[in-house]
């Protein structure tokens, strides 16, 4: 007989007065090449219809499955079974709102990160549909294609220092992003301007290198590379604007 | 009731509706994308391959264009396409991936110079040409003339979501997400928006727009085994045939790849037999090459999803706790290879099943993927039936795929008739004035109230929400898959017709409070059932084989009395079978049937006499 495995699940409905925090639990018998997906549904198709999470593409593209398993932000899609013990701790992710159960709501915290990088093309050029396409050094282009890979799951938000400090802190994935526009040669945004966004503690100088968002990054996305690019670029610009003055 | 207006409403947002959304947005009209995940994990992200257009900037895609990309995809459909439609999709699609570029997406580049690249196993040389160097590039994709696919390494759909969706950002495009339309308001000539339910709370808000446009992606969660995202179960389509006016298009077209890896259904790449990998049985033999001597794993996917479900039913599959499956065998590739040019296979057999394909076998079978069928629209996307209700993508059927989609005109169509749509909307707007009847708005909300009050009560019912679901999923496997026979369709409608019934005593097991993912299922359900039924009967009906609709008992194409789309009704909410009514697959015909040049076929052709009725 295979494993039998034990889940210890955080369970909360806002919208519930009835509703405490709590931990539930549930077994399940391990099956072949078991999931966290495949388990989650499981549980809650055949043992408690009112549990809460979010999966979505369930194939590690989308991002919508960032839950802390066994202490540890990570996608539930990719996490087998069989790389843990047979006790099962899940909790949501912190520092998004929670939703439910293991559901947090993480469209809110990333569309205002958008709107804060102003996560754009900004660009004078008006689109000619008659003309051929700017060209683009294909190196050029792959490399944006590097930083662009992120899925917003948010665990690396979740995982950060500064991040469960403060809450203004833009995080790995906001500052990633603007490293992305920045090598992108389409972005007429000059240093300066980037400046502005992230040359402050809630931005670059916020950062106290603690690593955990590359450590737990799904998409092994080099963060730490990305973050000490844009700590010396941005030191640099504020040393030239000290200066200017 | 909350209530917000807006000029322009999107369901969806993915690739097909943010694009929409942009031309609506940029034209002046507020718009509100309604999306069940935030934007940017719709199922368009998961596209990995690429977007046909006939650009012609590399070299084995020289001499290419849209003539060319034209006649490819109306093959592709096996002539069960609207060659208007295909035609205008063809001329548009170079110039929407300059869009694209425009905007930020990282398409891959010419690269001037020789490379080489594999073809059949075997390694070719090519030279780029230098005038070319940094244009879009194009890789090869099945059912081409010439390679046409543009892409952004193995993460297209992602690229160009972001893009899309940082542009609908800058110009003012809400995106509500987390909320779920669960009914149109209309007055049977007009639609006036949406009653939708909020994923983070549970309440009910009223979305009143002058136009409404369906994007909500395709609905292959009918089925059991499927590669699309969870999210892709038709609660939208269910709003849409619940108006009892508007009609689906060719519902019984549905596409399945040979090759989702067991037990998730994710896909794995077709480039494994591509580039020399085998299909394997109970026995670690081949199969293939018995069924289909010449071509063998390399057969359309069509075919080879037909024999390898043949093979499993003749009791050679593999036993699992997940159901027989297949071997496929990418070993002899060598590490080099499986790690280089297949690293994405290699991801996902590591991270998801913890087989190393470098020296196991990976479970296969084939996987519901893709739907042709949905949401009849005419070629300005404008849905019949109702004015101000508009489809695009995978949710409509405008229909540039007929019977049968090629490998990257799927991801091309989004933003294409995304662009052609949102265009005719923003026409439809300037042209329009909307009386919204208040009294309507009202009854739809009241009505949607009642229907939650019911689930929650129990009053109809006990039937569980999660039992139902799997026996329609298990019905519509069994009936109406990849082999169609009259025998089994009979049946599959006769259970759908039980599992119906069922479907409307379903009662909650929990309070259904917040945003209660029972609830969520348990008020698409019904609907579900009535699509899983237009599958289903409509393949009954059509006594022919064509693309991917395969009648055992009807192995050839039937031009004579088939060259129609199926158009399927439920007029009335208590019916308990959809109204299905045909017309000409295309008004104009640029090129008449003919052979697609793949996969043996008998076809009764248009000239034949001995026509049907009339």
């Amino acid at each position: 007989m295979s494993r039998l495995l034990k889940f210890n699940i955080f369970r909360y409905t806002p919208q519930d007065e009835a509703s405490v925090p709590h931990m539930d639990e549930f077994v399940l018998e391990e099956t072949e090449a078991l999931t966290l997906f495949i388990a989650l549904n499981r549980i809650r198709e055949e043992q408690d219809a009112s549990l809460q999470f979010d999966f979505c593409c369930r194939a590690g593209i989308c991002g919508a499955c960032g839950m802390v398993i066994n202490g540890r932000p990570g996608l539930a899609c990719h996490t087998k079974t069989r790389d843990l013990p047979g006790e099962i701790t899940l909790l949501p992710l912190p520092v998004f709102k929670l939703v439910g159960d293991l559901s947090v709501d993480t469209g809110t915290w990333f569309r205002e990160m958008y709107h804060k990088t102003e996560s754009w093309i900004h660009t004078t050029k008006v689109f000619d549909e008659n003309a051929l396409e700017d060209r683009m050094d294909n190196e050029v282009a792959e490399n944006i294609y590097e930083l662009d890979r992120c899925i917003e799951c948010g665990c690396c938000v979740s995982a950060c220092g500064t991040a469960r400090l403060r809450e203004d802190f833009m995080g790995a994935v906001a500052l990633n992003r603007i490293g992305r526009f920045l090598i992108d040669p389409r972005d007429q945004r000059t240093e300066r301007d980037y400046y502005e966004i992230i040359g402050n503690d809630e931005g670059i100088f916020g950062c106290m290198g603690l690593l955990a968002c590359e450590d737990v990054c799904p998409k092994h996305l080099p963060l730490q590379n990305q973050l000490g690019f844009l700590r010396r670029k941005m030191g640099i610009t504020a040393i030239k604007t000290l200066f200017r003055k | 009731m909350q209530t917000i207006y807006t000029d322009v409403l999107v369901i969806g947002a993915g690739l097909a509706g943010e694009r929409a959304a942009i031309e609506a947005a940029t034209a002046g009209h507020s718009t509100i994308c309604l999306s069940i995940v935030p934007a940017r994990r719709s199922h368009s992200s998961a596209a990995q391959g690429g977007m046909q257009a006939g650009l012609g900037n590399s070299c084995m895609g020289d001499g290419d264009c849209p003539d060319v990309h034209f006649e490819d995809t109306v093959k592709g459909s096996d002539w069960g396409c609207d060659q208007e439609v295909a035609r205008l999709f063809a001329e548009r699609a170079p110039i929407e991936m300059r869009q694209l570029a425009h905007w930020g997406v990282p398409w891959n580049r010419v690269v001037p110079g020789k490379s080489t690249y594999f073809k059949g196993g075997q390694q070719f040389e090519k030279v780029e040409k230098e005038e070319n160097a940094g244009l879009i590039t194009s890789r090869a994709f099945g059912g081409t003339a010439k390679w046409r696919t543009c892409y952004v390494s193995d993460g297209t759909g992602h690229a160009v979501l972001f893009t899309v969706d940082n542009v609908c950002a800058q110009h003012g495009v809400e995106v509500h997400d987390k909320t779920e339309a669960i009914s149109l308001i209309h007055d049977g000539e007009t639609c006036f928006g949406v009653v939708a339910r909020s994923l983070r709370t549970g309440e009910l808000i009223t979305y009143i727009a002058k136009a409404t446009m369906v994007a909500s992606g395709g609905f292959g969660r009918i089925y059991p085994n499927t590669t699309n995202a969870v999210i892709c179960d038709g609660s939208a389509h269910t709003a849409v045939l619940d108006t009892g006016i508007v009609p689906m298009g060719n519902m019984e077209a549905v596409q399945f790849h040979p090759t989702g890896i067991v037990p998730t259904d994710i896909l794995v790449t077709e480039g494994c037999r591509g580039d020399g990998g085998t299909l394997l049985d109970v026995n670690e033999e081949r199969f293939m090459h018995t069924y289909e001597p010449e071509k063998a794993e390399l057969a359309s996917r069509d075919v080879v999803s037909r024999w390898m479900t043949h093979h499993m039913r003749e009791g050679f599959g593999v036993k699992s706790s997940y159901g027989d499956h297949l071997w496929l065998d990418i070993r002899h590739l060598g590490e080099k290879h499986i790690t280089g040019k297949l690293r994405e296979v290699y991801e996902i057999c590591t991270g998801f099943l913890g087989i190393d394909p470098i020296h196991q076998l990976i479970p296969v079978r084939p996987t519901q993927h893709y739907s042709m069928g949905g949401v009849r629209t005419n070629k300005d996307g404008a849905a019949y039936g109702l004015k101000g209700l508009f489809a695009a993508g995978e949710a409509a059927c405008w229909d540039m795929h007929g019977f049968n989609r090629l490998g990257g005109n799927s991801l091309a169509e989004t933003v294409v008739a995304g662009g052609i749509v949102g265009r005719k909307i923003v026409e439809y707007m300037e042209g329009t004035e909307v009386l919204f009847n208040s009294r309507i708005i009202d009854e739809t909300y009241a009505a949607q109230k009642q229907r939650i009050d019911d689930l929650v009560s129990g009053r109809k019912g006990t039937e569980s929400v999660y039992k139902v679901r799997a026996d329609m999923q298990q019905a519509l496997h069994k009936g109406a898959n990849i082999f169609r026979t009259q025998e089994g369709l009979e049946e599959c409608v006769d259970t759908l017709q039980k599992v119906l019934e069922r479907a409307r005593t379903v009662g909650l097991r929990t309070n259904g409070k917040g945003a209660s993912p029972e609830l969520a299922a348990a008020l698409k359900l019904e609907g579900q059932v009535k699509m899983a039924l237009m599958v289903a009967y409509g393949a009954l009906k059509r006594t022919e084989s064509r693309g991917s609709h395969n009648r055992e008992d009807f192995p050839a194409r039937n031009d004579r009395d088939w060259l129609v789309r199926t158009l399927a009704y439920w007029k009335n909410p208590d019916d308990m079978l959809p109204t299905l009514q045909y017309e000409p697959a295309t008004q104009v015909t640029e090129i008449p049937p003919g052979d697609r040049g793949y996969g043996k076929m008998a076809v009764i052709s248009s000239d034949d006499s001995k026509g049907k009725e009339g």
